[in-house]
């Protein structure tokens, strides 16, 4: 059986959540078979990385050199076809560097490639089957995958429940000699940190999400206020943004910011998956949508089928009456 | 500058209501709107404008059957110079891998010096671009979301990556992009636009045309296919709260405010 | 008499020796004005065709009205007062001024039928006249230096306002009028002298008064008066006459031209091009206004003709709201760039872009059609034929705001620009209660009708406006009317794809919905929608005739056949707002008042904006969708209006209204103190029926559950 090797995003010497969430999906492939991480960066950092991952993974594969100190897909690509063996079966979680890796990967790798898997129900002698989303996540469609030749697949971050660490003692195996000196057509050259926006939402306990059912830019005031009301922060999904009624700095999702909230009150938002991977903690989550059928309601805590535009402002109404209460 | 974009028809998404057809080996079609991609068209727009900075053709691509020659017609309509459908019955089944090969077919027919596509079509495989690069070994780069001509051998461009923050990278020419939404703001394209294009000749290729072997393309070939759809079980799912807006106004806050919600 | 006869031809000698001195001041000066006016003729050779010359007794009509009736200026009470006498008197002494023209050529003339009696009575009125427009004068001035009215300030943006100009040329009509008295006064003071027949001047006018005051001037002083008056006379005439095509006094020359050459089509839109018909259009190579060539003859002649009186700004809807538009800026900028682009030595035009020039976007995106610039001005200046073929052009050029591209997308491709599908247009019908009582047929080949409920889009898709639909079927019903609706085979109407410049999607929509109006087989339509019954009224060609269901009512209301129960709270204050299109555009005005009075009980109030100056909600259709820049938004303004009346619940007839009214209650924060209601809802609500109502309810709580789900 073909090795299983999972591709561990790290920052700052600390892997990624995604790693124990692609340990957990390489056991669904195949719960026997010998699992192998793979981690490529540079220096005291990714030493430590590996050794974190040691006791999950049976065999550490280390590929360490400067021009990989940062995680450039189309270096990191190069590396990995010197070093992976044929019919690998690749894992890597799908977020902006796996979607920027892995198609590519495939291709060099000669291996079949399926993308953001939410689900895998198993191996098939050479068939994996797995299940995936389309149509932002309105529906659902099992695919079969012909592993015979090697396959790289990207997981859905937080579709897969983070198994602990089985507590084995794995190898660290440095690879870094076998990639030779990769080059590429396209060079990093610097980050640039978002502005700052007037309201850091990472910081709020509490935010009032909204999304496309907002509909309009005047109705973003109908949030605030009820953001007023509640002490809370406005954020939104990428359509807001896109549409330009708020700042960058306000979206929640994998291109935009990760909030820890204790309260998320997804008001007009679909639920498509871009937009929950930015929340995390496991807050509790009150979706409000005029479609009963919403994805959102499948992730929500509670969920109410209603029209944001009238909810909102009653429900703005109901807080202050009860602060005015409270306060005599 | 010769652009190409990759482009593809997909039904329209936001208004539309996705259901399964009766025998659940498809989604339910005829009441469906079909347009351009969204990210593609995001592409089509930046290439006008980097064409209409340093000069070119920009060409517009779809593998497909006549029915998708309405999105070409329409990004003519938008400005592109050409636009191309490549069709043939032995292209039916083709999985991602698929795609690129045929796509990789006519890149090397012509002489383009930047190739973009979508991020992602309604699929949310996010897969071609890369893939197409990789076959060509052209450079790479995806979620792109800004653009800026160097010079006639390199790029500069931003990704999108966590945060809101922008990954810069200086990419060699000829490359591959997939395209952000929001990158740019699409031109308008009116009805009269659209009429003016509608007797355009579009011209056609096909598998002999491309000199592709038909065990590269098409269902036999395809690594990766369809099962089935089906409606998503709600797992745990929300706890609905069902009567009057009033009570549960009044539920909401009972709960928001044991969570620690409320001040 | 020998001395009598020395004596006056003494006086007149004066005259006969300056004789080549007047000639010439009257060539040059005439010479010097149709160069001027055949300068300012070259950008109306080059601009766009028009249609204007046709229905000739129509356009005299109007000249009358407007031009020799001054129809429109007593709506500014004080300024247009002032404006009829001072044109009265321009009228009056236009033979005058050229008789003492004349005369400085040839000393006997007299203009023909004006010798003798007629003369003589003529001679008293122009004293008057004279008198009369030199008060009207210095009481102008006097305004404009101590209590100029708001509307003629310049904001800032707008450039510098013309105060001392004005004030100049005030001045300078006021000197005419002077020297003109004098010339007068000196002669009619030297007759006696000269042993003459003494001419008459008119008791307390301007040149009695000089005249006494002149009684006892030696002659010499009166001569000398007379000679420099009259040469003051011809000078301020013919600066005047020069000066005028320059700025805003030129209305003076072509308000009559502006006027008998106005639209005479209320309601539509002027084609893409004159004299090219819809299946030609493609052969235009460029739609709309992008460059000041674009523009038709008759928009620059309005350019020319703008008095700068700011009357069509202080009602503009968008300005009040604090948008960029104002009307007044957009005819005095163009007038600017007129005389900057085509000035009087030297080349003329460069064919520059206007919008990002003259224009910003978002002025010319600004506009909600309401018509109240139109209605206001006293020249009959057009202005939304100027703005939407502006936008034509925006449109040509793939310049659209992101917020309008998707509606605009929608309509394209699902007839509706909320992209709802077609199938659903019909839902409101099916509403369990409503269909119980009130079942509604869909027309087509299989089932035809007299008459045709057209609900056009908002009426049909949004949950809210579903309540006009089923409001209007069922009064239709209960007029017994055999109608049908077109369902699914309805779309829009266009009336907003059209007035926002994308002329192609329109003409789809219009052909469509006339082939499906056809097919159906109906001899009547009826709307609840004042947009869907302006564009089938006066946008579309060949269908039925088209009625507001406000005036079925007040049929039903008049004839007897529909009969209202009492209101039941009395303390209720009703005021009704008309609705642009409904109003203003088709001047409805009466029959929905009448419906309202015809409820026993109901007490209704004016607001002090109402009929033709009522002020426009903030629009519909397209307009939904923009995201303007404002200050306030419009439907704010009306609803304070409406509580200033002293009303608690504001009436109106239009699906877009109530979208706009209902949503400024809210945001005036005036939720439980005002409310809105359709005019058709109300009569729904309080027709006196036979049967049974409809447990309202009932009705409401499944109205709930559709909406919700549950």
């Amino acid at each position: 059986m073909a090795r299983i090797f999972s591709y561990i995003v790290h920052k700052d010497g600390v892997p990624d959540d995604s790693a124990a969430e692609l340990l957990a999906a390489a056991r669904q492939i195949d719960p026997n078979a010998p699992l192998t991480a793979v981690v490529c960066g540079f220096g005291s950092g990714l030493d430590r990385v590996c050794e974190s991952l040691r006791p999950s993974y049976l065999e550490v594969w280390k590929i360490g050199a400067e021009t990989l100190a940062y995680a450039n897909a189309e270096l990191i690509r190069k590396a990995l076809v010197k070093v992976l063996p044929p019919q690998s079966v690749v894992l890597v979680p799908h977020d902006h560097f796996g979607i920027d890796l892995a198609p590519g990967l495939s291709i060099k790798l000669g291996a079949a490639f399926v993308s953001d898997v939410v689900g895998i129900e198993g191996l098939q002698s050479s068939t994996l089957n797995i299940v995936r989303q389309e149509f932002g996540g309105q529906v659902s469609a099992h695919m079969k995958c012909d592993v015979s030749s090697g396959a790289v697949v990207t997981v859905r971050p937080g579709a897969f429940k983070s198994l602990d660490a089985p507590g084995i003692n794995g190898q660290v195996v440095d690879k870094s000699l076998e990639i030779g000196v990769p080059s590429a057509g396209r060079r990093y050259l610097q980050t640039v940190v978002a502005e700052a926006g007037d309201v850091d939402i990472t910081k709020h306990a509490v935010l009032i999400s909204i999304g496309r059912g907002i509909q309009d830019k005047e109705n973003v005031a109908i949030a605030q206020e009820l953001a007023d009301a509640m002490g809370a922060a406005v954020s939104c999904s990428r359509p807001v943004v896109d549409a330009k009624w708020l700042e960058k700095s306000r979206q929640v999702g994998s291109s935009g910011k990760t909030v820890k909230p204790k309260v998320y009150l997804a008001c007009g938002i679909s639920g498509a998956f871009q937009h929950l991977a930015g929340i995390k903690g496991n807050p509790f989550i009150i979706a409000i949508n005029k479609n009963p059928k919403a994805p959102i309601f499948h992730v929500a805590d509670v969920g109410i089928v209603d029209d944001i535009l009238e909810f909102i402002p009653e429900l703005t109404n109901k807080v202050r009456e009860m602060h005015s209460v409270s306060a005599k | 500058m010769e652009i190409l974009v990759c482009a593809r028809r997909v039904p329209d998404t936001s208004e539309n209501e996705i259901a399964l057809n009766s025998t659940a080996n498809d989604i339910e079609r005829d009441e469906l709107v079909y347009s351009i991609n969204e990210p593609d068209n995001y592409a089509v727009e930046e290439a006008l404008q980097m064409v209409a900075k340093v000069g070119g053709n920009v060409t517009v691509v779809t593998v497909g059957g006549d029915d998708d020659e309405e999105i070409l017609r329409r990004e003519m309509a938008m400005g592109a110079n050409h636009g191309v459908l490549i069709t043939d019955d032995a292209f039916t089944g083709s999985d991602g891998r698929g795609i690129a090969t045929i796509l990789k077919a006519f890149v090397q027919k012509g002489n383009f010096d930047l190739i973009l596509t979508g991020v992602q079509a309604e699929d949310g495989a996010a897969q071609v671009g890369g893939m197409l690069a990789a076959m060509l070994d052209y450079p790479f780069a995806s979620l792109v979301n800004s653009i800026e001509i160097v010079d006639g051998k390199k790029l500069k461009i931003s990704r999108e990556i966590e945060g809101g923050n922008k990954e810069m990278s200086e990419i060699d020419l000829p490359c591959v992009l997939s395209i952000q939404t929001g990158i740019n703001e699409p031109r308008y394209v009116g009805m009269r636009g659209i009429r003016a294009v509608a007797s355009v000749p579009i011209p056609t290729y096909d598998a002999t045309q491309l000199d592709l072997v038909p065990n590269t393309v098409g269902a036999s070939a395809a690594k990766v296919k369809r099962v089935d759809y089906f409606m998503p079980t709600l797992g745990k799912g929300a706890e609905m709260l069902t009567g009057e807006r009033e009570e549960n106004i009044e539920k909401l806050l009972e709960l928001v405010a044991a969570k620690g919600g409320l001040k | 008499m020998l001395q009598d006869v020395q004596l006056e031809t003494q006086v007149t000698s004066w005259l006969i020796q300056a004789q080549l001195l007047v000639l010439s001041i009257h060539v040059l000066g005439i010479a010097c004005f149709a160069y001027i006016v055949a300068r300012r003729l070259v950008p109306l050779m080059r601009a766009e065709h028009d249609s204007r010359f046709d229905r000739t007794s129509a356009r005299i009509g109007k000249f009358l009205k407007y031009w020799l009736g001054q129809w429109k200026h007593p709506r500014y009470r004080v300024a247009g007062v002032l404006h009829i006498l001072i044109f009265a008197g321009f009228l009056v002494l236009a033979m005058r001024a050229f008789t003492v023209l004349i005369v400085g050529v040839s000393e006997n003339f007299v203009m023909p039928g004006l010798s003798g009696e007629t003369g003589h009575i003529y001679e008293i009125i122009t004293d008057y006249a004279a008198t009369l427009v030199f008060l009207c004068m210095i009481f102008a001035i006097i305004r404009r230096l101590a209590f100029q009215p708001a509307r003629y300030a310049v904001p800032e943006k707008f450039g510098k306002a013309h105060k001392a100009d004005a004030i100049f040329l005030l001045s300078l009509i006021a000197i005419l009028m002077l020297a003109d008295s004098l010339f007068e006064a000196a002669k009619a003071a030297s007759q006696p002298q000269l042993g003459v027949t003494v001419a008459m001047t008119s008791f307390l006018s301007l040149p009695w008064v000089l005249k006494i005051a002149f009684a006892s001037m030696p002659i010499t002083t009166l001569a000398d008066i007379y000679f420099g008056s009259y040469l003051l006379h011809a000078f301020a005439f013919y600066f005047l006459l020069c000066y005028r095509p320059f700025g805003i006094q030129f209305h003076v020359e072509t308000s009559l031209f502006n006027i008998y050459f106005a639209k005479l089509d209320r309601g539509t839109i002027k084609p893409v091009r004159w004299g090219v018909s819809d299946e030609h259009l493609d052969q235009v190579k460029s739609f709309g206004v992008k460059t000041f060539e674009d523009f038709t003859w008759k928009h620059v002649l309005d350019f020319y003709s703008c008095a700068d009186c700011g009357r069509c700004s202080d009602n503009c809807p968008a300005n009040a709201a604090g948008r960029p538009l104002s009307p007044r800026f957009l005819t005095t900028k163009a007038r600017d760039y007129a005389f900057q682009h085509y000035p009087m030595f030297g080349k003329a035009g460069n064919g520059t872009p206007l919008i990002g020039n003259i224009y910003s976007e978002d002025e010319i995106w600004s506009c909600t059609t309401c018509g109240a610039c139109e209605e206001e001005c006293p020249l009959l200046i057009e202005y939304i034929d100027k703005i939407v073929d502006l936008r034509r052009g925006m449109i040509d050029e793939g310049n659209v705001p992101q917020s309008l591209q998707k509606p605009l997308k929608a309509l394209e491709s699902r007839g509706n620009p909320y992209g709802k599908m077609e199938k659903k247009r019909a839902d409101w019908t099916n509403a369990k209660e409503f269909k119980q009582v009130c079942p509604v047929i869909t027309l087509g080949k299989q089932s035809t009708a007299e008459t045709l409920y057209f609900a056009d889009s908002i009426t049909s898709y949004d949950d809210r406006m579903q309540s006009i639909a089923r409001s209007t079927a069922k009064v239709l019903d209960h007029l017994g009317e055999d109608f049908g609706i077109l369902g699914a085979a309805e779309k829009d109407s266009g009336h907003e794809v059209r007035r926002f410049g994308e002329e192609t999607l329109f003409m789809a929509l219009r052909d469509h919905n006339t082939e499906a109006i056809h097919g159906s087989g109906v001899k009547r339509i009826v709307t609840s929608d004042p947009h869907a019954y302006n564009a089938l009224k006066h946008d579309y060609r060949d269908v039925p005739p088209v009625e507001h269901i406000s005036q079925v009512l007040a049929d039903g209301v008049e004839s007897g056949k529909v009969k209202f129960n009492p209101i039941e709270d009395r303390d209720d204050v009703y005021t009704y707002h008309d609705p642009c299109y409904l109003g203003r555009h088709n001047q409805i005005y009466d029959e929905p008042r009448n419906v309202l009075d015809a409820i026993p009980g109901l007490k209704r109030v004016e607001m002090s904006r109402s009929r033709d100056r009522s002020f426009c909600c903030g629009g519909g259709g397209l307009m939904l969708f923009y995201e303007p820049k404002e200050e306030e938004r419009m439907g704010v303004k009306r609803v304070r209006m409406a509580a200033e009346a002293g009303a608690n619940v504001i009436v109106t007839a239009c699906p877009f209204c109530m979208v706009n009214i209902e949503d400024a209650i809210k945001v005036a924060g005036l939720e439980g103190k005002m409310s809105a209601i359709d005019l058709v809802e109300l009569a729904d609500r309080q027709i006196a029926r036979n049967r049974p109502a409809l447990d309202e309810k009932a009705f409401e709580a499944q109205q709930h559950e559709a909406v919700t789900g549950r």
